[in-house]
């Protein structure tokens, strides 16, 4: 996509960096617990509060699962080491953060989009999350003007892994779409639970635009706070216009962190370049290198499950439906690609499984696969209305049973087709003028019929093999 | 006063009670604790407790540890659950620790009856013991003079019959320089063989825990309890704590030990004769003893002072008013940073973190922090170099012998010159141990020291006892 301005045509180039919390059952460096939402300064020990003396133990499970998000992204895993980064915060009980920088565990890989294009991945690195700072009174929940803050150091020490991208992006739906597809597979590598509304998901974008057909970047911003999907495409919308309006006046736009207002809509500076933090990297006396051995890696790319691209490439392929299909995605996304692909096998019509699957499981559970199937054939054979099958379906996934027992004890038991068809023709014998009319091309009026024979049955006939059964009235007469 | 051996020995046989041996020791901590002031706290109910439960113990039939009723002295940069550990710091004058360091508890395991924690330059900055927050500490031989630091009233504490055993820490000497001026045992064991969890962090790649003791035996009996793989530590070696007290008697025949010529330039004349007298009384002993080159030992010094001061400008970087420790307000809380530091700090302390965070600035960095670490390789390389034709090296402890107070405070730099000596072994993490060799023309004492190669303690315990022996053999220093 463009970003129209006066003079030309501007490009938007985004980079993301996603901190994404590990789903561990303890934190990086001490046992104790990784959950969010406890009673603050519950969960933790003289390590993650960084008593003096105290020293950090790396998490094997931790490591495990930043080596599956590495491998999903196509990274290399290669063998690394962790450094302090400095910086003085009241959150950050050491007033360093342990993290990984010039040599991190998982470099140089990609994502493919459900689009098919790929965003190239620099690097999948390791770190500890900071505790938690409620500023309070004063400046709106942010530090200036605040009269005092609390911190909760429950998430001090919490593994994250940061995943940096190239800045392959070029526009808010492709960003957004990034972000989406990388929490599918987040998700489905059991890494994280990657919930942006708890923070466990949380994503900083590098943007910048240029001349339609420039090579060069541009100088960049680096926008935080952006606190869901939508917030971001709307954050980059903004940027990329300010950028644009500020070149095409003449003016640069300022290296520098800026904060977005989700309120107001709009980005503001937060600090420049000249007052960015010197980190001061230095490597980590207190831990030793991690080099994982070739047998580790090996069983952690054995153990990883297919990924959302090839769960959808498998789904499409069995459906015989194209790469991008959006119910393809869903159902993918839903997890219910297996009950899907099964019900497909044992001859349900595809489309039908593809829609209902997408469209009457989303938050309900997923119903056996042999009862889906048979509810979807109930429905292609005429036994039952698309809309009797949709509330059999509906009571499978939520609690389960035999499909048939249930469309009976609902009063779904089809009609036969001879009751319809002697609905039927009561319903035109009952109505002569109507049915003149209908007959002489009143096409509106099928519905008037269809509305005597639902009356008729109680609703148990089906509306479109009523309205078969009228047009072959009619040219049998 | 028998040493940390005989107590353990005599209490365990029930030949003693542990509360008979720490009214001793508590007796004569009362008599000269006023004048030398090497304890920061003592813990006199705590360790009439811990002796109490030790006599309990042996009375019951069960094992009372190896060192059962054994008074020790704790340097107060040591994690004590529930007992103020201060590091001779304003910053952490109120501070508890909720937990025990490792060899904390491993002492209390092994029967141990800890007595108080020992003053020390502040952080284990320095080495005099000057630089404490709560005043110095003085040489027990001489109370005019410096007992040495950081560890330095660890070191007094054993040598005026405080403590059995002491331990201390070692960064850059601080437990063998203070050990060699008070006349006592100090060993700074290979890196990682003694756990550091709960050792209140200077340099963290540099850091050690170890010993002071009266004699080599102790040291080697302290060692034992002390050593050995912690999970809580990752930067502990994984081996079992060394058996060396059976090593002890073994004699140096047959073992390479060369004198190690470039520490020995700059040093007193007095110290040079005790260091060529012990070179004989090895030799004389059955070792084959010549002189050993390391090109880049005197290069250390300066690489230490970046490499420490970069580690510290992090690891204190915690001390900020926000969770524990001295907190001074401000109107924000930067302000609150700058004023709780300004206050709690000394000034050696914010000398080194000044020269620590510019050692690892921006634009900096490879020159002062990186060159450093090539530095290191270097001299790990030499040392390599020269363990192949020597099992062991001798060296002297410290150029001088104890200097009066106030001598080098004003001199930073005359002051990291003391270490000159030891600095090297914790750059490589290699074991070194202070044994007392004779005195000085001032007459005090003297210490020499053995270097061994990483995981090399039994050797140099060998070699160690064998010096020590000849001391009281009178075939050693003619001073002695």
């Amino acid at each position: 996509m463009t970003v129209a301005g006066v003079t030309t045509d501007w490009e938007m180039v985004v980079g993301l960096e996603v901190h994404c919390e590990l789903a561990t059952s303890t934190k990086l460096f001490c046992a104790c617990r990784n959950a969010f939402g406890d009673e603050p300064n519950t969960n933790v020990c003289p390590v993650c509060l960084g008593l003096p003396g105290s020293l950090p133990v790396l998490n094997r499970h931790a490591v495990e699962l930043a080596m599956r998000v590495g491998l999903a992204l196509h990274c290399r895993v290669e063998p690394s080491i962790f450094h302090r980064k400095n910086y003085f915060y009241p959150d950050m009980p050491k007033d360093y953060q342990v993290s990984q920088y010039d040599e991190p565990l998982n470099v140089g890989g990609w994502l493919e989009l459900p689009d098919g294009g790929r965003v190239g991945i620099t690097r999948a690195h390791m770190e500890e999350d900071t505790g938690k700072t409620t500023h309070v009174g004063g400046g709106g929940g942010r530090i200036h003007g605040a009269d005092h803050s609390l911190v909760d150091y429950n998430r001090a020490g919490v593994p994250l892994v940061e995943i940096v991208s190239e800045p392959d992006i070029r526009t808010a739906e492709q960003a957004k779409a990034y972000v989406n597809e990388l929490r599918a597979i987040l998700v489905a590598i059991g890494a994280s639970d990657a919930r942006m509304e708890e923070g466990s998901l949380r994503i900083d974008a590098n943007v910048s635009v240029r001349r339609g057909g420039e090579d060069a970047l541009g100088t960049r911003a680096e926008i935080k706070n952006l606190n869901s999907v939508r917030s971001l495409g709307r954050a980059l919308e903004y940027e990329a216009r300010r950028q644009v309006a500020l070149l095409e006046a003449g003016e640069a736009v300022v290296q520098e962190t800026r904060h977005w207002n989700e309120d107001e809509g709009r980005t503001s500076s937060m600090r420049s370049k000249e007052e960015a933090y010197d980190y001061r990297y230095f490597p980590e006396p207190d831990l030793v290198p991690l080099a994982p051995s070739d047998e580790w890696l090996a069983g952690v790319r054995a153990g990883l499950p297919a990924l959302p691209a090839d769960r959808r490439a498998a789904l499409a392929e069995v459906a015989g439906v194209g790469g991008a299909d959006p119910s393809v995605a869903v159902v993918v996304q839903l997890g219910l690609d297996g009950l899907v692909k099964d019900a497909i096998g044992a001859g349900v019509d595809a489309r039908l499984a593809l829609t209902r699957a997408a469209n009457e499981l989303a938050n309900r559970g997923a119903p056996e696969p042999a009862a889906f199937a048979t509810v979807l054939r109930m429905e292609a054979g005429g036994r039952l209305t698309a809309t009797q099958a949709k509330a059999v379906l509906a009571e499978l996934a939520e609690s389960g049973g035999d499909p048939e027992k249930i469309a009976r004890a609902r009063g779904f038991e089809a009609l036969g087709g001879d009751v319809v068809a002697a609905a039927v023709d009561a319903a035109i014998a009952e109505s002569p003028e109507e049915w003149a009319r209908y007959a002489a091309g009143e096409a509106k009026l099928a519905g008037f019929f269809v509305g005597k024979v639902m009356a008729a049955t109680r609703g148990k006939a089906d509306g479109k093999a009523v309205t078969a059964l009228l047009r072959e009235r009619l040219t049998s007469a | 006063m028998t040493g940390a051996l005989g107590i353990a020995g005599d209490v365990r046989a029930g030949r003693r009670s542990a509360r008979e041996v720490v009214e001793e020791h508590l007796a004569a901590i009362a008599a000269r604790e006023d004048e030398l002031h090497a304890f920061n706290l003592v813990l006199a109910g705590e360790a009439r407790a811990a002796a109490a439960e030790v006599d309990r113990r042996v009375a019951a039939g069960e094992d009372p540890g190896p060192l059962a009723g054994v008074p020790v002295a704790l340097k107060d940069n040591l994690c004590t659950r529930g007992i103020p550990t201060t590091c001779s710091s304003r910053i952490l004058a109120d501070w508890r620790p909720p937990y025990d360091a490792t060899v904390v508890r491993r002492l209390r395991d092994a029967g141990a009856v800890i007595v108080g924690k020992t003053n020390m330059d502040e952080f284990a900055m320095g080495s005099s013991t000057e630089n404490s927050a709560f005043g110095p500490t003085r040489n027990p031989h001489d109370p005019t003079r410096v007992p040495g630091g950081s560890s330095g009233g660890s070191a007094a504490a054993v040598a005026a019959g405080f403590s059995a055993l002491a331990l201390g820490s070692d960064t850059g000497g601080s437990i063998r320089q203070p050990a060699a001026l008070c006349g006592v045992v100090g060993v700074k064991p290979t890196y990682g063989r003694v756990s550091r969890y709960g050792l209140v962090a200077f340099a963290s790649s540099l850091d050690q825990v170890g010993p002071l003791a009266g004699s080599v035996a102790d040291a080697a009996l302290a060692l034992e309890v002390i050593a050995g793989h912690d999970p809580a530590d990752s930067t502990s070696v994984a081996q079992p704590a060394p058996s060396l007290l059976g090593e002890l008697d073994r004699g140096v025949d047959g073992l390479r030990i060369g004198v190690l010529s470039e520490l020995v330039e700059g040093v007193d004349p007095d110290v040079g004769t005790r260091l060529a007298e012990a070179a004989a009384a090895l030799e004389a002993a059955g070792a084959k003893v010549d002189d050993a080159h390391i090109p880049a030992a005197r290069l250390g010094l300066s690489a230490y002072y970046l490499i420490a001061t970069a580690e510290a400008s992090s690891n204190l970087a915690r001390y900020d008013g926000v969770r524990y420790g001295l907190r001074v307000d401000g109107d924000d809380v930067t302000a609150m940073y700058g004023a709780t530091r300004a206050a709690g700090f000394g000034a050696e302390v914010k000398r080194r973190i000044m020269l620590g965070t510019y050692a690892l600035s921006a634009g900096y960095y490879d020159a002062y922090y990186g060159q450093s670490q090539r530095v290191r390789t270097l001299l790990i390389r030499d040392f390599e170099a020269a363990y192949e034709s020597y099992d062991l090296l001798l060296a002297p402890t410290t150029p001088t012998t104890a200097f009066p107070l106030g001598a080098k405070t004003d001199d930073p730099l005359a002051m990291y010159l003391s270490d000159v000596c030891t600095i090297p072994s914790n750059l490589a993490g290699h074991p070194a141990i202070a044994v007392p060799y004779g005195r000085g023309d001032d007459g005090l004492p003297v210490g020499l020291q053995l270097l061994a190669p990483a995981l090399g303690e039994a050797t140099m315990f060998r070699a160690a006892a064998a010096l020590e022996a000849s001391l009281r053999s009178g075939t050693g220093a003619s001073a002695a």
